[in-house]
């Protein structure tokens, strides 16, 4: 080092600013990215540790940890209401990831690998379908599931939820499908296979991975909706967790471990499937959002 | 015969354009009918009334109070999302090696797979006026008088919430930004460096032409994301108080299931339509011109 600066010392007095200004550039950079990530961070943290506390600790301590790990909290969450939540939530968010995701795996099919007469115009509806939202239909949908009876049912939540993901979800699989090659299909056609077998057996199985990418993000999107659940079901043994919740807190008012306990329950299932399924989330994020 | 087999095609398509044409195509067009007419649950049947709701909402100071909140959503998370997002994505390709970038990206993502109603709670717990953890904080660092009952005031509800919402979205359009600048060809940056630009530099002259496309989306889905905002504000204020937090969407829920004024709800979301309509007509035209350019 020494022997460098005294046969170049030029050079290094060249230098020296520039990486000083880049290690404080580093310096800066870093605590940017490690400011937000603690921002993030602590708040989940603290709900998920106030779940074990009592409220003295909560009132007193706020930035302590709680000085037992009291389960009993989250056994009164289950008992008070989650359960029940849950139950719905995994119902209706099921049944609606089935429903949308084969919808709308035939939907591509037919989109881009048959010959649909007014083809385009199934593309162009499909598309107006991306622009339209939810809380514009409100009042309407209201109206409609009046008089059909499916307001108060499981069913109002499954139908919507499928409705308003299913042209997201054509243009995933549609983008993936239209890039397997053609020959799969005349192929099958030689061996005397019908379009029916050529999708079930061939095309379907060939589009797993977006499929899988499909499902997660229409887990993320029922498990979290809360505009129709709160509008279009209002009997409480028929509410999702994101509305049941509501109707907990207000219950729960003052015990707030029980309250954070059970939200650390409802977050606990997206939180957990993005983590293990993260490629497969932000492949479809990314396609979907790119197109 | 040959005709109808051209036709069953159709079946594939049939289910979903059927569910789009009943639950999502005609509520759109049932409620701009819905819009001329005065209805409510105890004269269900609608009385044609023309123009007079969007009169009464034009004049309505809430619906203009509603319109302006909803404007200041767009234009923080515009900050946040367009800005911060970027800078971090930025930074998270610049500076940290690979092992750590996937757990800060994992980090990052989190608040967005929580459900509204579990970030909406969690922070009202935060925001409690005599617990609640900012106020701790501004008391313990000696900025007491900042503390406030930030939820409960006029001035500073809509305001908590839309700092809520950041908090939960910026992470997410980071990692929608890490994918895009990952796209860019690692020549060019080599070049760059060759060159000998710095960081800064290599930021504006590479990485933000780069991701253009990108941003112009996040710039778009925010801006229509936050005229149709609803969950963020009905979990923690529901409006309140008087009305000082109300967006469009909450006023809508309000006049509609609260107040009983269907038709008045039916404008204020027409209203949500033209302007939300209006947003993705210029993306598209945006995106042609790009096309056309390219």
């Amino acid at each position: 080092m020494i022997s460098t600066s005294l046969t170049r010392p030029a050079v290094v007095r060249a230098e020296t600013p520039i990486r000083l200004r880049s290690v404080v550039g580093r310096l800066l950079g870093w605590s940017l990215l490690a400011g937000f990530g603690i921002a993030v961070l602590y708040p989940v943290l603290w709900m998920v540790l106030s779940g074990f506390k009592d409220n003295q600790e909560i009132f007193n301590q706020p930035w302590g940890l709680p000085g037992e790990l009291r389960w009993d909290n989250w056994a009164r969450a289950w008992d008070l209401g989650v359960v029940r939540y849950f139950t719905n939530s995994v119902i209706v968010t099921s049944a609606s990831i089935v429903a949308t995701t084969l919808i709308s795996a035939w939907a591509a099919y037919g989109m881009c690998r048959l010959r649909l007469p007014f083809g385009n115009g199934v593309a162009l509806l499909v598309l107006g379908g991306l622009l339209l939202s939810p809380t514009v239909a409100l009042i309407p949908l209201f109206r409609l599931l009046t008089s059909i009876g499916l307001f108060d049912t499981y069913w109002a939540l499954i139908v919507l939820y499928t409705a308003f993901r299913v042209p997201f979800t054509i243009f995933l699989i549609r983008a993936y499908m239209i890039e397997l090659p053609r020959s799969v299909d005349e192929a099958a056609t030689i061996d005397g296979a019908s379009t029916t077998q050529i999708f079930w057996r061939i095309i379907l199985p060939m589009s797993r991975p977006i499929l899988v990418s499909a499902a997660l993000l229409q887990a993320l999107f029922a498990w979290n909706e809360f505009a129709f659940a709160l509008v279009f079901v209002s009997d409480d043994s028929l509410k999702t967790l994101p509305v049941g919740l509501m109707a907990m807190q207000s219950r729960l008012l003052t015990d707030w471990p029980v309250m954070m306990a059970g939200l650390t329950m409802a977050a606990l299932p997206t939180i957990v499937l993005f983590l293990i399924g993260q490629r497969q989330f932000l492949r479809g994020l990314t396609e979907g959002v790119g197109k | 015969m040959t005709v109808l087999r051209r036709w069953r095609a159709w079946a594939w398509v049939l289910p979903a354009v059927v569910l789009l044409l009943v639950f999502v195509y005609y509520p759109i067009a049932d409620n701009l009918r819905l819009s001329l007419f005065s209805w409510n649950a105890f004269s269900p049947e609608p009385r044609f009334v023309g123009l007079d709701n969007y009169a009464e909402a034009f004049g309505d100071p809430v619906f203009w109070r509603a319109l302006g909140n909803n404007a200041a959503y767009a234009v923080v998370s515009l900050v946040f999302q367009g800005g911060l997002s970027l800078v971090l994505a930025a930074l998270l390709e610049e500076l940290v090696g690979r092992r750590m970038r996937g757990l800060l990206r994992t980090l990052y993502f989190i608040p967005a797979a929580m459900s509204i109603t579990v970030v909406g709670v969690l922070f009202s717990f935060l925001y409690n006026p005599r617990y609640g953890l900012l106020n701790e904080a501004l008391n313990g660092l000696g900025l007491g008088h900042l503390a406030r009952a930030w939820l409960g005031e006029e001035g500073s509800a809509i305001w908590s919430v839309i700092a809520m919402s950041q908090w939960q979205s910026v992470g997410y359009t980071a990692v929608l930004f890490v994918v895009a600048i990952q796209r860019i060809p690692r020549e060019y940056y080599e070049a760059a460096k060759v060159d000998g630009g710095g960081p800064v530099r290599t930021f504006f002259s590479i990485t933000l032409p780069m991701v253009r496309e990108m941003t112009t989306l996040v710039v778009i889905l925010t801006i229509s994301g936050a005229f149709l905002v609803f969950n963020e504000v009905m979990v923690m204020t529901a409006g309140g108080p008087d009305n000082s937090s109300q967006v469009l969407g909450t006023w809508l829920y309000r006049k509609a299931f609260m107040e009983d004024d269907m038709g008045y709800a039916a404008t204020v979301a027409t209203v949500i339509f033209v302007i939300t309509f209006a947003i993705a007509a210029v993306q598209l035209a945006v995106s042609r011109r790009r096309r056309y350019d390219s």
